[in-house]
């Protein structure tokens, strides 16, 4: 990755403020409002996913049945409504974000290691080991993702971790590409030839010399595949593959409240404005580091 | 030319045994088979086996894969277990309906969103590109089951002047099932359009072209869309590959009767051939497309028309090189 530099700023004494790449790209990203805005919603999700473990009483607040209180419209008690069993549907959204963001964040990693490793090892080796990986890689991804997750889960029976790994597994290809063209970039690199010349194993030079060259594209792609890893959980869920009811999954609220859609639409309008906001701060954040660390891409 | 079609023609080979192989065995693992859902509720476990042998489930896995494979390489996708139709005829039978939903989405959404990509790149800066990239990304964080319920409730339920779902109204069905699908697809088309003229846009022969006259319009039709028009016909090849495979969300959520549904309802049953068949053709369906991409980029880009034509066995391999880099 090239260390382009802005104008350089310069402190009292006239010498330019020293800042590693990552120092930065996060200077940069801070004049962009739409990053920073996506940053600061992750961050208040990622709260609300850890605190909503301590604040609702699961079996009460979240998948308790009150049918007493069922179908209201959101009011002061409910400030978005209740659902057929009388739950109260901002309990269930908020505690839903730690299902949304567990398995997005889970099926990443999953793909991240697995992709990652694979990448660089084709890119670094080259040969029939890179033939190989990378026509497996053709195979996986020539499967539409939506269907290879389907077919996946349904194979494995529904539950969260399966459904992590059926996201995780089908979001492996893109890791394996991107990683494997930023290694071939930086594979012929002096430094890297240096590293070889003094002996150091293939692992190591893989692990400190290259990889760390390589990782902005990386880290944007993580980024921007756990949002569609989240639309993905939402959508195998709302087909019934996902989390199975009562969890307050957001993609099996949303199913729960196709139903009653006509006469109640609160109960999928909130669900899904849950998953966009999300899904869209992840993509600005996203945005924002694609430009703030690579700033020739930036138009 | 022709050496590098057939290259891609045979490569193709394996890439759909590898599928078929793969999505066959995965689907093996799955717990129950058809002959649990076949079997009245009633049957005991001998009953069972007798159905298993009768269609051939109790024979190891790659046996039947085998089997599976010699059949297919003869044209024959083989029988539904659960339905009395072939695996083709079920599979021809809902095809059009998704292909026809898939061109109208990508028709709807090159339609929306060249324009809007020209626009925002040529005020770049200014809150009109603002507005056009918020558009832009709010489509692509929208999940398309919410947006498809969010229009069959405003203009099926509340207004009721669309039908909420099913074929059976001829255009006026297909209306929202497009939009919902077309949003994602406008999104995306909509930032690599922008992206992809900002590039041109700064170009010298762009100036040239200002410079000795030519009107705006003529500017940025001719001289700066043409340029720009590579990554713009990968996005839109890669959507018309994916339209088979990509609407089973959407067709769900309108009961739309097309191969994603019948995906969905096959996987259910354990239909393991109607699945396996049906994905394989959507595979074959979309390698198929993004050659006929590829290809078309040599008549749209004469520079690499020229760059096939010269193609000696070390360019073939820059080329290799220089995709994975665009991927």
């Amino acid at each position: 990755m090239a260390k382009k530099q802005q104008k350089p700023k310069l402190d009292a004494n006239g010498e330019r403020k020293q800042r590693s790449q990552f120092g930065e790209a996060w200077h940069r990203m801070k004049k962009d409002k739409g990053a920073m805005l996506g940053l600061a919603v992750v961050s208040i999700l990622v709260l609300v996913a850890i605190l909503s473990n301590f604040l609702l009483d699961y079996d009460t607040d979240v998948v308790g049945m009150n049918t007493k209180e069922r179908l209201q419209s959101p009011n002061a008690k409910h400030l978005l409504g209740t659902d057929e069993y009388g739950r109260d549907i901002l309990f269930r959204i908020l505690y839903g974000s730690r299902y949304s963001l567990s398995v997005g964040l889970v099926a990443v990693a999953i793909a991240l290691v697995a992709g990652v490793t694979l990448g660089a090892i084709a890119g670094y080796k080259g040969g029939a080991v890179e033939e190989v990986i990378m026509r497996l890689t053709d195979i996986f991804s020539s499967v539409p993702n939506m269907l290879m997750a389907l077919v996946v889960v349904s194979a494995l029976g529904q539950s969260m971790l399966n459904l992590m790994i059926a996201i995780g597994v089908t979001s492996i290809p893109q890791f394996v590409r991107i990683t494997r063209a930023t290694v071939l970039t930086v594979r012929n690199q002096e430094y890297v030839e240096s590293a070889r010349a003094i002996g150091l194993s293939t692992p190591k030079i893989i692990i400190s010399h290259i990889l760390p060259n390589s990782l902005s594209p990386i880290i944007v792609q993580t980024t921007l595949r756990v949002a569609s890893a989240i639309i993905s959980a939402s959508s195998l869920s709302f087909l019934g593959l996902g989390i199975p009811a009562p969890n307050p999954e957001w993609g099996s609220m949303l199913s729960g409240g196709r139903k009653f859609i006509r006469d109640y639409p609160y109960m999928t309008l909130y669900p899904g404005l849950a998953i966009m906001i999300t899904v869209l701060s992840l993509n600005l954040l996203g945005d924002g580091l694609r430009d703030a660390l690579d700033p020739k891409l930036k138009n | 030319m022709h050496r590098y079609v057939l290259k891609r023609i045979i490569l193709l080979i394996p890439v759909l045994l590898g599928v078929s192989m793969l999505v066959y065995c995965i689907l093996d693992l799955a717990p129950g088979d058809a002959a649990d859902i076949l079997a009245p509720d009633d049957a005991t476990l001998e009953e069972k086996e007798a159905l298993r042998e009768e269609l051939g489930l109790n024979r190891p896995v790659l046996v039947r894969y085998f089997e599976y494979m010699w059949k297919l390489l003869h044209g024959d996708l083989g029988e539904s277990y659960l339905s009395p139709v072939s695996v083709w005829s079920a599979f021809t039978q809902k095809a059009p309906n998704t292909l026809k939903l898939g061109l109208a989405s990508v028709i709807f959404a090159v339609g929306t969103s060249l324009p809007l990509g020209i626009y925002a790149a040529r005020h770049r800066g200014s809150w009109k590109d603002a507005i056009s990239m918020i558009l832009a990304i709010l489509g692509l964080s929208m999940p398309n089951f919410w947006l498809g319920l969010l229009l069959m409730l405003l203009f099926a339920l509340r207004l009721g002047w669309l039908p909420s779902g099913g074929a059976d109204m001829g255009l006026r069905s297909l209306i929202l099932p497009t939009i919902t699908i077309g949003t994602g697809m406008m999104a995306t088309l909509t930032r690599t359009t922008r992206s992809s003229m900002l590039d041109v846009i700064r170009q010298d022969y762009l100036r040239t072209a200002r410079a000795k006259g030519v009107t705006e319009e003529v500017v940025i039709k001719k001289h700066a869309l043409k340029n720009a028009l590579i990554p713009i016909i990968t996005i839109i090849g890669t959507m018309l590959g994916g339209i088979l495979g990509g609407a089973t969300l959407t067709e769900s959520v309108f009961s739309w009767p097309g191969v994603g549904r019948l995906i969905i309802d096959s996987l259910n049953g354990r239909d393991t051939p109607v699945v396996t068949g049906c994905i394989i053709m959507t595979t074959m369906f979309f390698s198929v497309v993004l050659l006929a991409v590829d290809l078309i980029y040599a008549f749209v880009d004469p520079r690499i028309k020229a760059q096939y034509a010269s193609k000696s066995k070390k360019g073939g391999e820059k080329k290799d090189g220089e995709k994975a880099a665009e991927a």
